[in-house]
């Protein structure tokens, strides 16, 4: 396709300013280019068996079908759109994966994303507002959903149950039977050892160097941890 | 109008599996390992065989087991997890609960998508060669680390760079590529167990009606490896949890939406509960409670415990059609098996009201809630750090 030919073309793209052409065909050659990409794309029937298995697609402006056909069709101006849009409305459940021909659009929207997040996309920057405490519990903790985050202000439509909870977390963990589980921080006890490991892998794998373009506080704030709690080791990178 | 399944159950009573149509990745699994690619951790002592979608039979190991916990359920279901422990006890099977554990952090690659394959790859596989180092075997409690570590055995088989990779990150960890020969959720174990598990029932569950939400990234997600039994839904759903509620006397009833997810989003539970809210309470739940009025939910995924019983008290204040109990089966399992509601299914940290559960159940709520309270005030003056295990079967 050229540029030329995309008569949805407009000034901005899902309210972002648009790019060239080039740009978009560079994008879209390193979703291509991921290792799982031909594992996610055979194809299109049209059937929109997809699109009927899909929770978002109920509620938002969104189709896993078109997805999967701006890809196989590497319609690039259509995917940089949904780059900027699309992407975040998807619920990662995977069904869309009752495809006849056995594409995972869901899978290509991971990539989709991943591609957003490294190239410092604004759709990413955005999607990700209000996310930083949990990038940043998983990647410094190893769990993510700790107890502590159960609170009233931050759950006021999860009943008062919430509000029992976080008043009574340290007994309420404490009563708990298993040796693991008496943390408040974290959903369990992970050792010290362990944690040297998984900023290891962090780090040599590049997913810490992934979110310095959409937020490099939190990035600053991550990388100062972990090279402090490996140069208490003896590692260095 | 809802689906006719009585209908559909019936034309499709005589389907058959085409056993050809799922590749066994067993025998490239093996081969690997014999090329010294990959460390192979075997199955061991007593197992029980179960069968997948296609028909492979499906092996499960009883005792011994390494809990891969789930930090959904850790953190805010902490009787899923305790649960899952207690019942395992019970049935007089060991296991290790391990501090060298991580989440699988698949939510950050489902969510927020700040990760990637090698990063999560070398965190299933860290994990992996943690419990091959114990001599337990891997037991995976959350039903997206179970579908996304299939996903990362499945990606790691078929592309040898990938492999390389995560080699070499290992490597400056001092650990090898170790994969575990089936990769095995806690639901299967229960599945699996399941007659053992009615054997030890001391509560009558046979007035007590079910639904069954199946967990999407547990039989989407490489679907081929999900248990499937052709006496549990004609082999058209995944058979677990169905077949356990079944095996307790329950009486699991039918829904339209079956197959729609819970409403999760990983993303937005936490940024656009708005969706969450409103998927799981019109989608599922009014569903549910107009086709079927159960007396509980169960499902086997943390999320979906999460965003179905969380999902209810908002909606409840806008008059819908809402307010059925919601709970793991690993939790009514043991319930059934005589568990304390409080001191080990921790049901004080459900919001949907399952106290009309417990009443036809036959269990005093009341006089257990004063038993947990006399627990925690032995807590407050100081005579206990912490609960045990022998506390909670006093």
């Amino acid at each position: 396709m050229t540029q030329s030919s995309a008569i949805y073309k407009v000034p901005d793209v899902a309210g972002h300013t648009d790019v060239s052409y080039e740009e978009k065909a560079r994008l879209f050659a390193e979703v291509k280019s991921d290792v799982r990409f031909s594992d996610y794309l055979y194809g299109c029937y049209e059937c929109g068996i997809c699109v009927a298995a899909c929770p978002s697609a109920r509620f938002y402006d969104f189709s896993p079908r078109r997805i999967a056909q701006a890809a196989a069709r590497e319609d690039v101006e259509l995917i940089y759109q949904q780059m900027q849009e699309d992407i975040w409305e998807c619920s990662q459940c995977f069904s869309c994966l009752r495809c006849p021909r056995g594409n995972n659009p869901g899978g290509i929207i991971t990539i989709m994303r991943e591609v957003s997040i490294n190239n410092g996309l604004n759709s990413a920057k955005e999607a990700l507002g209000g996310y930083s405490r949990i990038i940043y519990k998983i990647m410094s903790t190893g769990t993510q959903v700790s107890p502590d985050m159960l609170q009233p202000d931050a759950f006021p439509d999860w009943g008062p149950e919430t509000g029992d909870v976080s008043n009574n977390l340290d007994l309420w963990r404490r009563a708990l039977p298993s040796d693991t589980l008496h943390t408040t921080s974290t959903g369990w006890d992970v050792s010290e050892r362990t944690l040297v490991e998984l900023y290891l892998i962090w780090f040599h794998t590049g997913a810490l160097s992934m979110i310095k373009d959409v937020d490099s506080g939190l990035h600053a704030i991550l990388q100062e941890i972990m090279e402090e709690r490996l140069e208490d080791e003896g590692i260095e990178l | 109008m809802t689906i006719p399944m009585e209908a559909l159950m019936h034309k499709k009573a005589n389907f058959e599996r085409d056993t050809e149509r799922y590749h066994d990745f067993r025998e490239e699994l093996l081969n690997l390992a014999d090329s010294g690619e990959i460390m192979l951790q075997r199955i061991t002592g007593e197992t029980a065989e179960v069968p997948t979608k296609y028909g492979r039979m499906k092996r499960i190991q009883k005792g011994h087991l390494w809990h891969h916990k789930s930090c959904g359920q850790c953190g805010h279901i902490p009787g899923y997890s305790t649960s899952i422990f207690w019942v395992m006890r019970k049935l007089g099977y060991d296991s290790l609960d391990p501090k060298d554990q991580t989440s699988c952090t698949a939510w950050n690659y489902y969510a927020s998508a700040t990760s990637n394959a090698a990063a999560q790859a070398a965190v299933a596989v860290r994990n992996f060669a943690a419990a091959h180092e114990t001599g337990y075997y891997p037991m995976i409690h959350c039903g997206t680390s179970y579908g996304h570590y299939k996903e990362v055995r499945h990606e790691l088989m078929a592309h040898p760079e990938l492999r390389r990779e995560v080699r070499e990150v290992m490597k400056k960890l001092g650990k090898q590529l170790v994969l575990p020969e089936e990769i095995v959720h806690y639901s299967e174990w229960f599945h699996a167990m399941r007659h053992e598990i009615a054997a030890k029932q001391t509560r009558d569950f046979s007035n007590i009606a079910v639904t069954v939400h199946p967990a999407c990234h547990y039989y989407k997600l490489v679907e081929g490896d999900a248990i499937y039994d052709p006496d549990v839904y004609g082999g058209q759903r995944t058979a677990v949890v169905t077949a356990l509620a079944e095996s307790l006397g329950a009486e699991v009833r039918n829904y339209s939406t079956w197959f729609d997810c819970c409403g999760f989003g990983f993303r937005h539970i936490l940024v656009q509960r708005d969706f969450t809210r409103s998927f799981a309470t019109l989608r599922k739940i009014e569903r549910m409670k107009e086709e079927a009025d159960p007396d509980v939910v169960l499902t086997h995924d943390t999320g979906c415990v999460t965003t179905l019983d969380k999902s209810q008290f908002a909606t409840q204040a806008h008059g819908r059609n809402v307010g059925i109990a919601v709970m793991s089966e690993a939790q009514f399992a043991a319930l059934a098996m005589g568990a304390h509601p409080y001191k080990v299914c921790q049901l004080h940290w459900h919001s949907a009201d399952y106290r009309p559960l417990l009443e036809k159940m036959g269990i005093d709520h009341e006089q257990a809630w004063a038993e947990f309270q006399a627990d925690l005030a032995r807590l407050e003056r100081g005579e206990k750090r912490y609960l045990d295990w022998d506390d909670v079967d006093a």
